[in-house]
């Protein structure tokens, strides 16, 4: 089996279970992102996966050998940490060739090696400065470049562009999901941001309460959550409450839903993206509601409806503006297509 | 907070209090006695003024040049001894739960309450022949028969770095407790051992703190004159016991002011030497 798998794998402090029994299956050269509220126990799992904390019960494999014993300064890997912990004592070129040094590779090496990741970070000629003196975004890419110097089997990154501004961070993650694609490495990012898991996974993995909630795509995290939960932390979306009858049919709102892939007697949610809602006129079979608010934010205009005790949020392109004032009823349609039934 | 230099006298205001203790208590004394040790040396115990260079040829001998020597050494070897004893054992207390913490720095707060005279008949205790420790070893099977440990060497060495150790850990342990603990994780990340890790980034990451340790470690050894008389040999006297003995017991004051001004400059050049040497390693 090569890649990385997690099987099993239970993190407890005392009485309190940090991550629960998660189960993970990473191929080689994939691009996973960690993603999830503050304290749904990311930070554990990374660490488990990096051999600073051992897990209570599961085991962790790595091109298939057990590591979960294995003390991480022989695990081959390469982490960034959410503080970067660059070496305050050693130069940007110093930091770099640390893991280098560690292994007794050559001096001149050493250099060559570091100047190929200078050139790699876009920071050539920075070996000698000191790297309290780097900007937040330097000192960010010297980070990578220390932790890539071995070429590590497997990249960690603990929220590695939280400290840095709205733009910067943009350009990071592109930044790093381009480098990783170049070199191939299997990487894991932990991050709280869904946009950034957005940008850069290949597979995102939705945590929550030290459970893994969903492992999918971003495209399909975003088109077909899995629960409530993911359907709500990834975008915007709203959970509408439908039940099913004797006979088959659908019920939302009070109104009949044709389409629906339910199964008898069942009830539960829908989760209908806010781009997915078509305002129409009311009657003909639409759910009846009143438009409470307008909020036109430029780029897309939001519009809240009232429909049975539940607010619906429609978002619409200035182009297709909707023709509504507030107090105005309205009626609205669900397509099956963008409707997606959840257990809970 | 401002932060432009000092105007008019004025603005120095804050620093008058200090500075007038620092000359009432340090530079008054300190000058009184540079004056003294050019005084000529009277019958009787008595001095009077004059410029003589006398009590500096007599100092210029091969017995208190060796004196000197074994004080100097003697202070090193505390002060290095307390700093590798104390990096590993505060590095360790910084990382381990707060509980331990508190206990073990109240004891060795306790330590400090203690007095050398203390400390010193509390160790030539310990170290002798019929209540020492030799008397457990030889309960535990590691020796035949009991012995006295003192008057030796180690005797003085052990009760020094004992009295030293817990001003060490005191210096050491704020800058521990700073230190970033994700350095050494990153370390480890990156295929340092935990041990290669200490050595490689804890020790290094602090290296102005442990000079500035090894620095107030020797200057506080150098000063002791009781625990050598106590538990040393008389080739084990430091100058500290020589000046107190012509000061004291000889009354020859300005033989034994002649020594200490020696003994301060020796041990200001050394400190600066250390300081010159720090900054060279860090600029390179
Ligand atoms: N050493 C520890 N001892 C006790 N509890 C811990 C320890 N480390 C983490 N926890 C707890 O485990 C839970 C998960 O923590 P973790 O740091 O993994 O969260 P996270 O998902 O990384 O959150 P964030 O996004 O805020 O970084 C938290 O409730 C935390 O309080
Ligand atoms: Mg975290």
């Amino acid at each position: 089996m090569s890649g990385l798998n997690l099987n099993n794998v239970t993190k407890q402090f005392g009485t309190f279970t940090a991550v629960n029994d998660v189960s993970l299956s990473v191929p080689d050269g994939t691009f996973v992102c960690l993603l999830g509220p503050s304290g749904c126990g990311k930070t554990t799992l990374m660490r488990m996966i990096a051999g600073l904390d051992l897990p209570t019960h599961g085991s962790i494999n790595l091109a298939g050998h057990d590591i979960t014993e294995v003390p991480t300064h022989k695990r081959e890997l390469g982490m960034v940490f959410q503080s970067l912990a660059l070496f305050p004592h050693l130069t940007v070129g110093e930091n770099i060739a640390y893991s280098l040094r560690i292994r007794g590779v050559g001096k001149e090496e050493q250099k060559k090696r570091v100047d190929e990741l200078l050139a790699m970070i876009h920071l050539p000629g920075f070996a000698d400065r000191s790297v309290s003196k780097l900007s937040g975004g330097q000192r960010q890419r010297v980070a990578i470049a220390r932790a890539l110097a071995i070429s590590p089997k497997l990249f960690l990154l603990d929220e590695p562009l939280s400290a840095l501004d709205a733009k910067l961070r943009e350009a990071m993650q592109v930044e790093l999901r381009q480098l990783q694609q170049r070199l191939g490495i299997t990487t894991i990012v932990v991050t709280h941001d869904q946009r950034e898991a957005m940008t850069m996974a290949d597979t995102v993995v939705v945590m929550n309460g030290g459970e893994i909630r969903q492992a999918a795509p971003p495209v399909e995290i975003y088109r077909r959550p899995a629960d409530s939960f993911v359907a709500d932390f990834i975008g915007q979306t709203n959970l509408i409450p439908f039940s099913v009858d004797g006979a088959g049919r659908a019920t939302v709102l009070g109104e009949a839903v044709e389409g629906l892939s339910v199964s008898q007697g069942a009830k539960g949610m829908l989760s209908v993206r806010p781009e997915d809602v078509q305002l129409t006129a009311p009657g003909h079979g639409a759910i009846t509601g009143t438009v409470s608010f307008v909020r036109d934010l430029g780029g897309a205009i939001e519009t809240f409806v009232e429909a049975g005790g539940q607010q619906i949020v429609a978002v619409s392109s200035p182009r297709n503006r909707p023709e509504v004032t507030v107090g105005q009823s309205v009626g609205i349609r669900l397509d099956p297509e963008t409707s997606v039934v959840l257990a809970k | 907070m401002r932060r432009e230099p000092p105007q008019r006298l004025g603005d120095y205001g804050p620093l008058f209090f200090p500075a007038g203790m620092l000359t009432v208590f340090f530079v008054v004394p300190f000058a009184t006695m540079i004056a003294v040790s050019f005084f000529q040396r009277e019958q009787g115990g008595f001095y009077q003024p004059a410029f003589v260079l006398d009590n500096y040829a007599r100092f210029l001998s091969l017995f208190f040049g060796r004196v000197l020597g074994f004080s100097l050494m003697l202070a090193i070897a505390v002060a290095i001894a307390c700093v590798v004893i104390g990096i590993p054992f505060t590095y360790l207390l910084s990382r381990s739960k707060r509980k331990i913490q508190i206990l073990w720095l109240v004891a060795l707060l306790s330590i400090l309450s203690l007095s050398e005279v203390m400390i010193g008949f509390a160790w030539s205790t310990l170290f002798s022949r019929t209540a020492g420790l030799t008397n457990l070893f030889v309960w535990l099977g590691l020796m035949t028969q009991p012995q006295a440990l003192t008057p030796s060497f180690g005797a003085v060495m052990t009760a020094m770095t004992y009295q030293a150790f817990p001003y060490t850990v005191l210096v050491l342990y704020p800058a521990l407790v700073r230190l970033d603990p994700t350095l050494t994780e990153a370390a480890r990340t990156l295929g340092a051992s935990p041990v290669k890790a200490f050595f490689t980034v804890v020790v290094p990451a602090l290296r102005n703190t442990i000079l500035a340790t090894l620095i107030m470690v020797f200057i506080f050894a150098l000063g002791s004159y009781l625990l050598p008389q106590l538990l040393g040999r008389p080739q084990h006297w430091t100058l500290s016991v020589l000046i107190t003995d012509q000061a004291i017991y000889q009354s020859n004051m300005p033989f034994a002011a002649a020594m200490a001004v020696f003994l301060v400059l020796v041990t200001l050049a050394l400190v600066g030497l250390a300081l010159y040497a720090g900054r060279q390693k860090e600029a390179a």
